[in-house]
């Protein structure tokens, strides 16, 4: 896989001694540059790693003044009303690869010169091959690696010790009793159910393409539907595993690394078919000179090397770049090694995929109707 | 009366002090308020207008522009205009050869993706279809066309002599294409590239135009005279499919004519779980219809909502209305107190109280009345909806009922009873036909309320409970797909618009009463 290379490397995580707090004191001068950003972003713990990692130091430096808005989850649609008032009030929007794909797509968003407008990583390789396989379009500056993934109760004594290490263990009610929870959308729940019904990763999204592809991960999916509770917030999961509602359920790596370490929940992650997205920054076309340049400065100082492997240390979630991976290190105030919990540590990665932004992009009204009327029966 | 006519009519209208007809001086003088009225209320008329009217009214217009494929793919759009869709995709070169123009033209402005993002609604693939194509058409090896004019005259390498060319009208009638695919190309250096036409030499497309102009036999003055019979060429029709087989199929083709219009019934089509077929509207395949089922579930649990609203709230505020003051006061209180509490508080409370190992269930189970196995399943299905927006929109019946009971004199209960009359009777006969216009009134309120309820459904209604307006915030929010969003918006408004005459009919709105 192409990812290898970039997910690789995390196995190199060592001491705090890498991960120098000292700030580049050098940062060039930004001419011509507004005094202010929005900044759009997700909220809560993720927009907490972002502020520490590079908005707060940045705003020390040059003593730019930044706002943040929260809400990226309904990003593109923000963006287009935005862009059709013609009055562009975000500076940058933090999305997800597909809705990156979108805003690109649209036109909505601005296209970036990697190798020109990006710092070089801290080895010296160029923007491009440092972030390698995580430039998904010609818009989206990534900063981050994240995975959906399953969580399990490690406490469930009708299981009689059994541990799920097996993705088909989310369908084998047998072993397995109780309630899961997944997202009541098709994506991800279709790959899932399709691997578990003995077809191979290379197969996948020609068996969903085809006649009936959809009907038979559905009726994979039919096997245990009436053991689960769909979710809509990636929050949900966690306070469904933490109320003893469900046994094990989907959500982001992020959310269960929350409620395990740092809530101390009896919660364990089950890395087995991961699937990976990316989240980073798109620029919103319709800037004026002055905050497009305060945008590309700021881009340049928060997605170096050393701003990317910072974040972290707040979040379990890998940074996009591969010169990132060496330079991550203990969590800022828990202190416990960051890399086990990271969905990019190779021990986490022994199979996973890879959000499928292409097949989704043209698949996903009609998969989504499909869906929802199945849901609904 | 006929005698007053009489009389004017001899004598002329009646006068006013200053000598003016006194109907004129009452007109002038009633206009005036009115302005002063209308004046009055203009700040609120004005905001109204601007920031509820006009936004819905533009939202919903959505729901049947469709502009985006008469701008993006003009040229080819009027060549599919002859196409019989029974005959297969379309094989003349003609076409393609629109598209192709069409295309490079839509890449310069960015404009194709938007147009594979638009019509991937109507068919799943348009979106990379478009993508995929857009980036290489560019890349097209037309420029043979282009070497080929210039190696037979260099003038066509002149952007000046293409300018001069172009503004001659004789020249322009005996070369359609070319005139066009110029117009178009000039338009997009000076908008995109922000050059002068007349310095530039023109792209591929315009030679190809041209080329295709000569081929067909067109005899242009002015320009110099070339033999194109022995030229090579390259089939247009033969790299749309090299790069995607879908050009060679139906549904894209099908689409593009279907969608031509200014404006579609196509989201509305959608809407109701229809399509454009082949041959007109069609039902889509059962197992793709989501939207009539959530529309009728709207409908049902609504009404279930109002239905327990009204059986709930009836005796709180009969209470409310004949207890001495200092408990009927306590009552509104606590019938006030969620008013205060954020919606989301209530709803998060009721996913504690609901879900299997929560309150309600760990209490039965405690009591024995439930066993510990089985569990009652109260949240992530419709009980759970109907049990959480009934208490979030108890208020709104126990308030209206409240005010219309407070009017009802005691003393006709206790007539009703002196007369002989049970207290059902007395109830029923007497008491409730006064109270029904607080009914109507509180259902009103409840039921259009509930109909358009969106938050607590998406978090206790499961995949069983949720409403056609979380359908509604699921197509604005994430898939974008703004147009049948607003089809689904309008459908809703003009349902809660009939059900309001059909009640006006049944019940009368006059017997609606919020207070004395």
């Amino acid at each position: 896989m192409k990812l290898k290379h970039l997910m690789g490397a995390t196995v190199l995580a060592v001491g705090p001694l890498c991960g120098s707090m000292a700030f580049a004191q050098d940062i060039a001068e930004c001419e011509n540059c507004s005094d202010s950003m929005v900044l759009m972003s997700w909220g809560g713990a993720y927009q907490a790693s972002q502020t520490a990692a590079y908005a707060e130091p940045y705003a020390a430096l040059t003593g730019v003044n930044i706002t943040w808005d929260e809400g990226s989850n309904e990003a593109v649609a923000k963006l287009r009303a935005a862009s059709e008032a013609g009055n562009m009030t975000y500076d940058l929007i933090d999305v997800e690869g597909p809705d990156s794909q979108r805003a690109c797509d649209e036109g909505l968003a601005v296209e970036i010169d990697f190798d020109e407008q990006l710092a070089a990583g801290a080895d010296g390789s160029t923007p491009t091959a440092d972030f390698g396989p995580s430039i998904i379009n010609d818009c989206f500056v990534p900063q981050i690696v994240f995975s959906t993934t399953f969580g399990y109760r490690t406490d469930i004594a009708e299981w009689n010790g059994a541990v799920p290490d097996d993705l088909c263990d989310v369908f084998d009610l047998t072993t397995f009793p109780g309630m899961r929870s997944l997202e009541s959308r098709p994506k991800k729940n279709l790959e899932w159910a399709l691997l578990c019904d003995g077809v191979a990763q290379a197969d996948l999204y020609d068996v969903l393409s085809s006649e009936g592809g959809v009907d038979r991960a559905l009726a994979k999916l039919d096997t245990i539907k009436n053991d689960v509770i769909w979710w809509s917030a990636g929050a949900e999961t966690p306070q469904l595993l933490a109320d003893g509602e469900v046994v094990m359920g989907s959500t982001y790596n992020g959310r269960l690394f929350a409620a395990a370490a740092e809530q101390g929940q009896p919660i364990a992650t089950l890395w087995d078919w991961q699937v990976f997205d990316f989240d980073g920054w798109i620029v919103p076309e319709g800037l004026d000179e002055a905050r497009m340049n305060r945008v590309m400065h700021f881009l340049n100082f928060a997605t170096d090397t050393q701003r990317l492997a910072d974040q972290a240390k707040y979040i379990s979630y890998g940074p996009a770049r591969a010169s990132s991976q060496p330079l991550v290190s203990t969590h800022a105030t828990l202190g416990i090694e960051m890399a086990p919990f990271m969905p990019t540590n190779p021990a986490n990665q022994k199979n996973f995929l890879v959000n499928n932004i292409e097949w989704w992009a043209d698949n996903q009204d009609e998969v989504e109707a499909k869906f929802q009327a199945w849901l609904s029966q | 009366m006929a005698g007053a006519r009489n009389i004017q009519a001899e004598t002329g209208p009646m006068l006013a002090a200053d000598g003016r007809p006194l109907k004129d001086s009452l007109n002038r003088a009633l206009r005036r308020q009115k302005l002063r009225a209308l004046l009055l209320i203009s700040p609120l008329l004005l905001f109204i207008m601007l920031t509820f009217v006009a936004p819905i009214a533009d939202m919903l217009f959505r729901s049947v522009e469709n502009q985006i494929v008469q701008e993006t793919i003009p040229r080819t759009v009027k060549a599919l205009e002859g196409w019989d869709p029974s005959t297969g995709a379309p094989h003349d070169e003609a076409t393609f050869a629109a598209l192709y123009t069409d295309l490079v033209i839509a890449e310069e402005y960015k404009a194709h993706t938007r147009l594979g993002t638009r019509l991937n609604y109507e068919f799943g693939g348009a979106s990379s279809l478009f993508r995929g194509t857009g980036r290489e058409v560019g890349k097209w090896p037309t420029e043979v066309y282009t070497e080929q004019f210039v190696a037979s005259d260099p003038a066509y390498r002149d952007g000046a002599a293409w300018a001069l060319w172009m503004a001659d009208p004789s020249v322009r009638a005996v070369l359609p294409l070319t005139a066009d695919a110029y117009d178009a190309w000039a338009l997009m250096t000076v908008v995109e590239k922000d050059d002068v036409p007349a310095e530039e030499q023109p792209l591929d497309f315009v030679y190809t135009a041209l080329y295709r102009d000569l081929a067909a036999g067109a005899l242009p003055q002015l320009m110099p005279a070339v033999d194109v019979d022995n030229w090579d060429s390259v089939a247009i029709r033969d790299l749309f499919l090299e790069e995607d087989a879908a050009w060679g199929e139906l549904p894209v083709w099908q689409a593009m004519k279907s969608y031509g219009g200014n404006y579609t019934a196509g989201y509305f089509l959608n809407a109701v779980d229809m399509q454009i077929g082949a041959n007109g509207p069609e039902m889509r395949a059962e197992d793709e219809r989501v939207y009539v089922t959530l529309f009728i579930r709207t409908m049902i649990l609504s009404i279930t909502i109002t239905a327990t609203c009204i059986l709930l709230g009836y005796p709180v505020a009969w209470l409310m209305a004949n207890l001495p003051a200092r408990s009927a006061n306590l009552l509104m209180i606590l019938v006030l107190l969620p008013f205060w509490t954020s919606l989301l508080v209530r709803t998060s409370a009721w996913k504690v109280l609901l879900q299997q190992q929560g309150v309600i269930n760990d209490t039965l189970v405690w009591l024995g009345l439930v066993d510990d196995a089985n569990r009652l399943v109260l949240i992530n299905n419709e009980a759970g909806t109907i049990i959480a927006m009934t208490h979030i929109l108890l208020p709104f019946m126990i308030l209206p009922l409240y005010s219309v009971m407070k009017t009802i004199p005691p003393s006709y209960l206790r007539a009703a009873k002196s007369l002989g009359a049970t207290n059902w009777t007395a109830f029923w006969r007497v008491y409730f036909p006064q109270s029904v216009p607080g009914i109507g009134a509180g259902s009103i309120l409840v039921f259009i309320l509930a109909i358009g309820y969106y938050i607590t459904p998406e978090l206790v209604g499961g995949n069983k409970g949720v409403f056609i307006s979380n359908r509604i915030a699921y197509h604005i929010g994430t898939s974008l797909n703004w147009g049948l969003a607003a089809a689904l918006g309008t459908i809703l408004l003009v349902i809660v618009l009939v059900l309001y005459w059909v009640y006006d009919r049944v019940v009368g709105i006059d017997n609606v009463k919020l207070g004395g």
